[in-house]
């Protein structure tokens, strides 16, 4: 279980990007986080993997403060799939490893070779796991670092746009992976992702935030016209297609 | 090492990983053993009529001619030994100043480290007397220290913390690099005649002036930083995915890099108070060893201490047969070869292959 408290945030000289955010998530559970450009979700999701650290509130994991950890300890319960994706001479394999390296001391053990083999099968590189990064496709570069985070053996998983650089296969792939995975193991994800589409299909809650604050969050009823116009401008309206919620832009 | 094997099951698909990790082990052994002819060749040189075995002898004093003895333990000896560690350490630095500043065009020389611990040192010896006193060495080692961080706090200030392309970084290098060079020169006017050989001689970079004392403290720099980079490797790899990523998997980023950034001043600059500028070769060793074996720090920092040491005691090797009985200066030598491969990799990266 994840808890934020009045989680407050401002960089250096700028203006205040998150404002006492609140909110509970379950384990197991699928989070979107959606909101426009400059609305701080990147600024959240880099909070809590302490990559950041928040100037007040605080965030707990299965009741631990993920704050006041050693950052390889907060390395060892969230993995973070970055909105840039490197593009390195760097093998599969090792881009995978490299999710282990929070637990590493001197080497590698057989059981991180043994989870880093599971992290590639998952994502089916297995076959690919000896070609270098900068040889691969985007989508294929994609899943190399999902699967690197998978490695890391994370309680809770955080993924800034995974799709956005992806063909639409990739996209439903990613998701329905990411959504198997919660729903399986019971680690719960936050993403954040402009899609309202993909994100009613894929996810089990939804946080909307505008201006640095939650303004609604909950269940997929959270999503609705007045949503809509007030998180990112448009008239649009929602819809039940052969049971599944979309929606449409006017 | 037992953290690399693969889990048996492992080896059936997939074997492309096993024939590369192979392979880059390989290219490990082969590496060393060009460094292992390099010494032999360097040892033979100069003394084709006596058989390398009298010379393999005379490492350790027991040659039938006392005079080999003498020419192996004072003269080639000490110069293979220089040649190695300063080749290595030079490796090494521009291995990780490459990874850290995110820039491949990095290296203690293009970036004015080397150029400002020169100076330092000449700084010392000049202004502070340092060459005449007793003890001097430590004061001309100190001096260039402080001369290489000055030049790192500016490239840092430039680098990481700001958005600015890897080439406009070589570029402030360069600025750097000849104002040191220009004020090195500013102070020979006021040096007299014996400071003025010792600092001539350093523009140039010389090995063959480093005495056994001075070896061992070279080496013991050498060593700590190689060290501690190899303990470290799978931080630099963690740099390659970004800085962000690298944070989310309990890297202190801004740390690690000042730490690298402190060692590398430290290493390069008692590379230079000894053998004075060496240009290039920690430029080019990381990229021919990232040409064999990729960007795997678990395989490129290893086969760059070899590549380094190899092609500096090669560069040294030409610098004393080439118009054999004159020894030219090791460095100009490394920088006639090594400007036109720094050009090719400008240029390559202008097209965007590296
Ligand atoms: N490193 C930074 N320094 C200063 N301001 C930043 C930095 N990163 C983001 N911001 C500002 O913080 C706000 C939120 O950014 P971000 O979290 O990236 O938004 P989002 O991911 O929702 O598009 C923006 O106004 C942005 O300009
Ligand atoms: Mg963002």
């Amino acid at each position: 279980m994840l808890r934020v408290k009045d989680l407050k945030f401002h960089y250096q000289g700028g203006q205040q990007v998150l404002k006492e955010i609140n909110f509970k998530l379950e384990d197991g559970k699928f989070l979107s986080v959606l909101g426009n450009n400059g609305a701080g979700k990147s600024t959240m999701l880099k909070c809590f993997n302490r990559i950041i650290d928040p100037e007040a509130g605080s965030i707990s994991l299965d009741g631990e403060e993920i704050c006041r950890m050693p950052m390889r300890e907060a390395a060892k319960r969230m993995a973070f799939v970055a909105q840039t994706i490197p593009n390195t001479q760097m093998t599969v394999h090792d881009m995978v490893m490299l999710g282990r390296k929070p637990y590493m001391q001197w080497g590698f053990t057989e059981n991180d070779h043994r989870i880093v083999h599971e992290a590639m099968e998952r994502l089916g590189l297995t076959e690919m796991r000896g070609r270098f990064l900068n040889e691969l496709s985007g989508g294929e570069r994609q899943k190399v670092m999902l699967a690197r985070a998978l490695a890391q053996k994370p309680k809770l998983l955080l993924l800034d746009e995974p799709t956005s650089s992806l063909d639409l296969k990739n996209q439903y792939q990613v998701l329905q992976t990411v959504r198997d995975i919660c729903h399986e193991t019971g680690i719960a994800a936050i993403m954040v992702i402009h899609d309202l589409n993909l994100a009613l299909r894929f996810c089990d809650r939804f946080l909307l935030m505008r201006d640095g604050a939650v303004f609604r969050y909950g269940d997929a009823h959270v999503i609705d016209r007045e949503a809509i116009w007030q998180i990112y401008g448009v008239q649009g309206e929602t819809a039940d297609v052969r049971g599944q919620k979309i929606v449409m832009v006017d | 090492m037992n953290s690399d094997r693969l889990p048996l099951e492992n080896n059936g698909c997939g074997g492309e990983y096993h024939k590369n990790k192979v392979k880059s082990i390989w290219i490990l052994v082969l590496l060393g053993l060009v460094l292992a002819a390099a010494v032999l060749l360097s040892l033979w040189a100069g003394s084709y009529d006596t058989p390398v075995t009298e010379l393999l002898r005379g490492i350790v004093n027991q040659a039938n001619d006392p005079k080999i003895n003498v020419v192996v333990q004072n003269v080639r000896l000490p110069r293979i030994c220089t040649a190695v560690i300063a080749g290595a350490g030079l490796g090494v630095v521009g291995c990780v100043l490459q990874s850290i500043l995110d820039n491949p065009l990095a290296s203690a020389s293009t970036l004015g480290v080397s150029q400002g611990a020169s100076f330092g040192a000449a700084f010392a010896i000049i202004g502070l007397n340092a060459g005449a006193q007793n003890g001097g060495g430590l004061w001309i080692s100190l001096a260039a220290f402080a001369g290489s961080m000055g030049v790192a706090a500016v490239i840092l200030g430039l680098s990481r913390f700001s958005q600015i392309t890897p080439e406009s970084i070589v570029l402030a290098g360069v600025a750097i690099s000849s104002m040191f060079t220009g004020a090195t020169t500013l102070l020979q006017y006021f040096a007299d005649e014996v400071e003025l050989t010792t600092l001539t001689f350093w523009t140039f970079g010389n090995l063959g002036s480093a005495g056994w004392g001075q070896i061992r403290f070279m080496l013991l720099v050498v060593l700590l930083s190689s060290v501690y980079s190899i303990f470290h490797r799978w931080d630099f790899n963690a740099l390659l995915a970004g800085t962000e990523t690298a944070a989310s998997l309990g890297i202190h980023v801004r740390r690690m890099i000042l730490i690298n950034m402190v060692l590398c001043c430290l290493t390069a600059s008692a590379i230079v108070s000894h053998v004075g500028l060496i240009n290039f070769i920690g430029l080019v060793a990381p990229h021919i060893v990232r040409r064999l074996v990729g960007n795997n720090h678990v395989y490129l920092i290893p086969g760059t201490i070899l590549a380094g040491a190899s092609l500096l005691l090669l560069g040294d090797l030409l610098a004393r047969t080439v118009v054999s009985p004159v020894i030219l200066p090791t460095g100009a030598v490394t920088s006639f070869l090594g400007a036109p491969l720094f050009l090719y990799l400008l240029f390559k990266r202008r097209k965007g292959v590296c």
